[in-house]
């Protein structure tokens, strides 16, 4: 524990900048992988436990594109719109069949294609460590603000994000699309009387969450080495998220991932080895208080 | 498919069916006795250390994953982070073995004990949430667990795993350092556990476990206390796991941080729904199978995630249930109500 290098940032404006801005890096890609996540809990009361390989072969995808065009922007649509077109595929072939009650062979199935996918990774791309390097446009002097160093491609990163969140906004609260994910969320059986396709709307749910997992995974390359199961820590964040956000709330899971975004940037400084115990104190704390999370439904 | 309601009262039971307790003990630990003659049997007749390693480890597996069913097939908690009391248990052993040298049924004791008190805490807090919350609130704990283990360097010896040996002091003329003695105790374990799991699970706690399991609802109107059940239930599994855990630490005489990583709560799932969750043999049967299949695919080639993933796959998608569910289904088929019994009190 090291509470005094933790007091002495929180008081100098330079570090505040520093682990602020590397904590709202941090968050926002959680966000990403973790809206994915609880749209598709949301709508399908499934949770997806392959969706952080979802997020590792966007981070794949991308680095491949990025290697034989040279453009980062061809990388992240490519990243995007492959990860996209597989979780179409992983739905309506595999997860679909096991919709409905037993949670077991959800898991089960989610378990071999994690498995399967890091295998495969480790086929195709080798099993050492990879990393892609900045892209030429952002190699640019960083940008100071109070004494605090905030490189290019933060502010890009944040600016993206910006836009994907209030793309997926507009499209989930004012599209016609929309309204039928949310109206299925709700009854999806009204939904389907009412004459619309059901499957096509799980396919295309499970289709946004891949392309927001895709992005974040394009995204994190540049500033994340690339290895096989790299999915599973951010996995295992973006539960943490949903959880203090709620399952199957969007709000609650940009909430979520800033705070936990936060804590890992400041932790890392005021408790460097328990940096992951932190999260779960917070996560334990406000399932104590609030169970169904901070922007939850009540269960 | 008829299924028996709760009987709070023995004395209650219809007289079609046996009483839960003594005659079918009494069954159970023929059964068991007669297995445990035969394994050492086996032994003698056929000393090969293949298969002596082999029954080591699957005995360690099976007490694993039947614990885990106690929880998926008779409580309905898909707890997805299983594998935390297993490597816990195996650490604790180990440490408790190797920093204060006591004899092995007290560091045992002490294991059970420290791993009751993690269960009550982890669980204190996951048994809040029902169904997949339940999975992934137990994998996230799982996985501070492990973060713990390879973090915590000093105690722990991080991703090196546990160094140096767990000594193995003889106690009451049993030797576990020399491998026939091991075998004979890791088979024992084995039966004694299963045995222990069974009772509980024939129990009315066991049949309190099934109702909250098929209706939380009705099982709380019936003044049952739900969260004290279900915690005295994760309580118990775990306490179980952890003793896998120690079979598996004796074994190999050391304790890694796989042990608790997720892919060993991947692998329990995967051998209660490979054996068959309707059935109390179920898990074991799978732990042999999985056994089996990880030596198979080790063996053959170096692509192991992905090989396995696709027996999964197959399992999960195609055959969609144990092979003793098959066997139970049979058995009901062709047999009378008595033979079906036991496959019609646990829903696949």
């Amino acid at each position: 524990m090291d509470l005094i290098a933790l007091a002495n940032c929180l008081v100098s404006p330079s570090c505040l900048v520093t682990q602020t801005t590397s904590g709202l890096i941090i968050g926002l890609l959680l966000f990403l992988v973790a809206a994915g996540l609880t749209l598709i809990f949301g709508v399908l009361n499934v949770v997806n436990f392959a969706h952080g390989s979802f997020y590792m072969m966007g981070a794949y995808f991308a680095y491949t594109v990025y290697v034989f065009t040279g453009s980062y922007a061809l990388a992240i649509v490519g990243a995007a719109l492959g990860v996209a077109v597989f979780s179409i595929v992983f739905e309506r072939f595999f997860m679909s069949r096991v919709y409905g009650g037993n949670v077991l062979m959800q898991l089960l199935v989610c378990y071999a294609f994690i498995l399967i996918l890091d295998d495969v990774v480790k086929i195709v791309w080798g099993p050492e460590f990879k990393s892609m390097g900045m892209p030429d446009y952002f190699r640019r002097p960083p940008v100071f603000i109070a004494g605090g160093v905030i490189p290019v491609f933060y502010l890009f990163l944040m600016g993206m994000t910006a836009l994907i969140g209030a793309g997926l906004w507009l499209i989930i609260g004012y599209t016609r699309f929309g309204k039928v994910v949310r109206a299925a969320a709700v009854n999806p059986q009204m939904v389907s009387a009412l004459g619309i396709n059901t499957g096509l709307v799980f396919a295309s749910v499970f289709a946004l969450g891949g392309l927001l997992a895709g992005l974040a995974g394009a995204l994190a390359v540049p500033v994340r080495s690339l290895v096989s199961g790299m999915g599973f820590s951010i996995l295992i964040e973006s539960f943490i998220v949903t959880v203090i956000g709620g399952m199957g709330s969007i709000v609650g899971a940009f909430v979520g991932a800033i705070l936990v975004g936060m804590v890992r940037s400041y932790g890392s400084i005021g408790f460097p080895l328990f940096v992951e115990g932190l999260m779960f104190l917070l996560m334990a704390i406000i399932l104590v208080i609030k169970p169904s999370g901070l922007f939850g439904k009540e269960a | 498919m008829s299924k028996p309601t709760a009987h709070t009262n023995r004395a209650a039971d219809t007289p079609s069916r046996p009483p839960i307790g003594r005659a079918s003990l009494q069954r159970d630990i023929i059964i068991a006795g007669v297995a445990v003659a035969a394994l050492i049997l086996l032994r003698v007749i056929w000393p090969s250390p293949a298969i002596t390693d082999f029954t080591i480890r699957v005995a360690a597996y099976a007490i694993f994953a039947t614990s885990l069913n106690l929880l998926v097939g008779y409580a309905g908690m898909v707890s997805f982070g299983h594998g935390m009391f297993f490597g816990f248990g195996a650490y604790c052993f180990g440490l408790v073995m190797q920093r204060l040298a006591l004899p092995i049924p007290i560091a045992i004791l002490i294991t059970i004990t420290a791993t009751a008190a993690l269960a009550l805490v982890v669980g204190a807090i996951c048994i809040r949430l029902k169904d997949i919350y339940f999975s992934f609130i137990t994998l996230a704990f799982q996985m501070l667990i492990y973060s713990l283990i390879v973090a915590w360097v000093p105690l722990t010896g991080g991703d090196q795993g546990l160094q140096g040996g767990i000594p193995r002091p003889s106690f009451l003329g049993i030797n576990l350092a020399t491998p026939l003695h091991l075998y004979i105790f890791a088979i024992v374990m084995l039966a004694l556990s299963l045995l222990v799991m069974r009772h509980i699970a024939e129990s009315s706690f066991g049949y309190t476990l099934r109702m909250i399991r098929d209706n939380m609802e009705r099982a709380s109107f019936l003044g049952i206390n739900v969260y004290l059940v279900r915690l005295i239930a994760f309580m118990v599994a775990g306490v179980f796991a952890s003793l896998g855990g120690v079979v598996m630490a004796l074994f190999v005489s050391g304790a890694y941080p796989e042990f608790s990583n997720w892919t060993m709560s991947g692998e329990g799932i995967f051998m209660i729904m490979m054996g068959g969750i309707s059935t109390f043999i179920g898990p074991t049967a799978g732990a042999i199978i999985l056994s089996l299949l990880n030596d198979v695919v080790t063996r053959r080639t170096e692509h192991h995630g992905l090989a396995l993933g696709i027996v999964i796959l197959v399992f999960a998608l195609g055959l969609k249930k144990g092979v003793t569910d098959f066997a139970a289904d049979w058995w009901r088929a062709s047999g009378d109500s008595k033979g079906g019994k036991q496959a019609a009190e646990a829903r696949p």
